[in-house]
């Protein structure tokens, strides 16, 4: 077999300049505007232990992480395959702080396995979290923050999906659930498979009203009327599914205020996270794609294993994604051709007052192939009297 | 854009049990997949078309949201995994029995003894030996899956069961039970979210039409 030395890995890219341009730019705009909002950026390792980048998440974390062994130390190490668990460290054991503190990052990730639409590897992982606040408002700014941000990205309206992954865990702790039925109920809900879970539930003894109250979580989901509707069908689940829902119904309202318009829906069968998120969990999809493009949530048990609980709330998205999704502006006028002038100096000088004024210049090289144009300038620098111009190309 | 709707379907035995179901949530196909060649099939409502694919091939293109609903046989979503997809409703049509079958009289061997299993369902029937504490070695084949005890390719064989012609007619029978099968109405998630109040109303539609043909 001939090999093919160019060909990358599976699900593994390159940027190419034209998307690579637009990614830059996404990522100045997305920076900047984190850095107006008060979020302090960070930047974790790309190679971390084990135990620091899976501890308090999910098996599928784990699944999804390289993992090599360091020769000093003789521990595994691993690639980070998601880089939230790191900036909860950050907060937890390295900050200390007493106020509540607002970080973002932004960085490449390795997924072993990608995401089930298998298509990159390695997502370029922006985020924001806030830690050290457990309320509403919190979580309303992480939302407005990601809504802000695929505004920045030129994505128009976005549908944002809600859910509280505390009301299913509520009707499993009531229910009585042992791990592999509340495993096996998790499994169906994600599915929406409502005959599955019917059949399901007769089997499991849980009540008549607990059984209708799990069943209904596989149609509760669309507009705000959901919460009316959730609050008699899961009247069984009493308190701690009555706060979720009272919850949900501020994260609408605060939303409303400083967001109005934003396209607003519940599921409350969506338990996206569910390992990992305590609370409001939350996402966004745009039309042509199968999965959402950004999402995030409330996970407050994180900084425990680092030593120090907090309440935590925050989002992410694949910037790669963002950028193939995004309207972005024209990156503004073109370039100018600066010809070859053996020992010019005032061409020199020229060249570097336009770049400092924030042109663009590109020099000829003696002896190449191709023209202004072959190179993508649009206008060019010519020699009048004395002096250097810029003119147009002909 | 919001109340378009793309229907994935097989063509065969799905295609003509879903027909009647989808009469009910009134969307009747312009043309006879069998008789064109086409495979995106205009219907009677302007937003509406359907996509004919392989059954294989049903729950990835819902999953990537070529289309925003389908209908596949629970062994398909089973062997695909179902990742990445709704299935809000059993559609109660296309029914069978993903089944363990072997030649006549000879039962399975005693957990531990190493046999191999043709199947074209391969994570199905790894899950399912694994479950019986069983180490298979699995052949992989895209149909006529009776032949492989037959011509010493396998000794038994997972596939899906209907009336059991097949497996007698080979001189095989049926041993274990893996899942009861039917097709199942599959919504890719996006579209859920994004078309849920069009897509809301096809899914009850097709839940009463499933109850008035009990």
């Amino acid at each position: 077999m001939q090999e093919k030395h160019w060909l990358l890995p599976d699900g593994i890219e390159e940027l190419r300049p034209e998307r690579a341009e637009r990614l830059e730019r996404l990522r100045r705009r997305i920076v900047d505007h984190f850095h107006a909002c008060g979020f302090e950026l960070v930047v974790p390792p790309m190679l971390d232990f084990v135990e620091s980048l899976l501890t308090g998440t999910g098996h599928e974390l784990d699944l999804q992480t390289f993992k090599v062994t360091d020769p000093a130390s003789g521990r595994t190490l691993g690639i980070r395959a998601d880089m939230t668990p790191q900036v909860a460290r950050i907060d937890a054991h390295g900050l200390r702080r007493d106020v509540p503190t607002r970080l973002c990052y932004l960085g490449s990730a390795l997924q072993a396995r990608g995401s089930e639409f298998a298509a990159s590897r390695t997502p370029m992982q922006i985020g924001a979290e806030i830690f050290g606040h457990a309320g509403v408002e919190s979580d309303v700014e992480v939302i407005g923050l990601m809504l802000d941000v695929l505004e920045l990205a030129g994505i128009e309206a976005p549908i944002l999906d809600v859910g509280h992954v505390g009301i299913f865990r509520a009707l499993a702790a009531e229910a009585g659930l042992d791990g592999a039925a509340e495993a096996r109920l998790f499994d169906i809900l994600q599915r929406k498979a409502r005959p599955e879970m019917h059949a399901l539930l007769g089997e499991l003894d849980v009540g008549e009203a607990m059984a209708a109250a799990l069943e209904s979580l596989t149609d509760l989901y669309g507009g705000p009327g959901v919460l009316d509707a959730a609050r008699e069908r899961l009247a069984v689940g009493g308190r701690v599914v009555n706060e979720a829902l009272d919850h949900l119904a501020r994260v609408a309202a605060e939303l409303e205020r400083i967001r109005p318009g934003s396209r607003l829906q519940f599921d409350l069968g969506e338990l996206r996270g569910y390992y990992y998120h305590t609370g409001v969990v939350f996402a966004a999809f745009v039309p042509g794609r199968g999965e959402e493009i950004a999402r995030g949530g409330r996970y407050d048990e994180i900084g425990r294993a680092f030593g120090r609980p907090r309440p935590a709330t925050g989002f992410s998205a694949d910037l790669k994604t963002l950028v193939d999704y995004a309207e972005l502006p024209a990156a503004g006028q073109g370039a100018i051709w600066a010809p070859w002038a053996e020992g010019d100096a005032g061409q020199a000088a020229k060249i570097r007052a336009l770049r400092a004024a924030g042109e663009r210049v590109i020099r000829e090289l003696p002896g190449q192939t191709g023209g202004p144009r072959e190179m993508g300038c649009d206008r060019q620098l010519v020699r009048d009297a004395q002096d250097w111009t810029v003119s147009g190309i002909e | 854009m919001s109340d378009r709707l793309t229907i994935a379907l097989s063509k065969g035995r799905i295609f003509k049990e879903t027909l009647p179901l989808l009469r009910a949530a009134g969307i009747e196909p312009t043309e006879d997949p069998d008789k064109s060649r086409k495979l995106i099939l205009d219907t009677n409502q302007p937003g509406v078309k359907l996509l004919i694919l392989r059954a294989t091939d049903v729950p990835t293109h819902v999953q990537y949201g070529a289309a925003d609903v389908g209908v596949a046989g629970k062994d398909v979503l089973m062997e695909h995994g179902g990742e990445g997809l709704y299935e809000p409703v059993d559609l109660e049509i296309a029914r069978c029995r993903l089944m363990v079958a072997g030649r006549e009289g000879e039962a399975l061997p005693p957990a531990g003894a190493r046999v191999r299993v043709a199947t074209k369902y391969v994570n199905c029937a790894r899950d399912h030996f694994s479950d019986e504490g069983r180490q298979v070695e699995l052949v992989k084949l895209y149909g006529s899956m009776e032949l492989a005890p037959l011509v010493g390719l396998a000794d038994f064989i997972v596939d899906v069961v209907d009336t059991g012609n097949t497996l007698r007619a080979n001189g095989l029978e049926p041993l274990e039970h893996i899942a009861d099968i039917s097709s199942r109405l599959i919504v890719n998630k996006a579209s859920l979210k994004i078309k849920h109040a069009r897509i809301r109303e096809f899914i009850a539609q097709i839940a009463d039409a499933v109850a008035a043909a009990r």
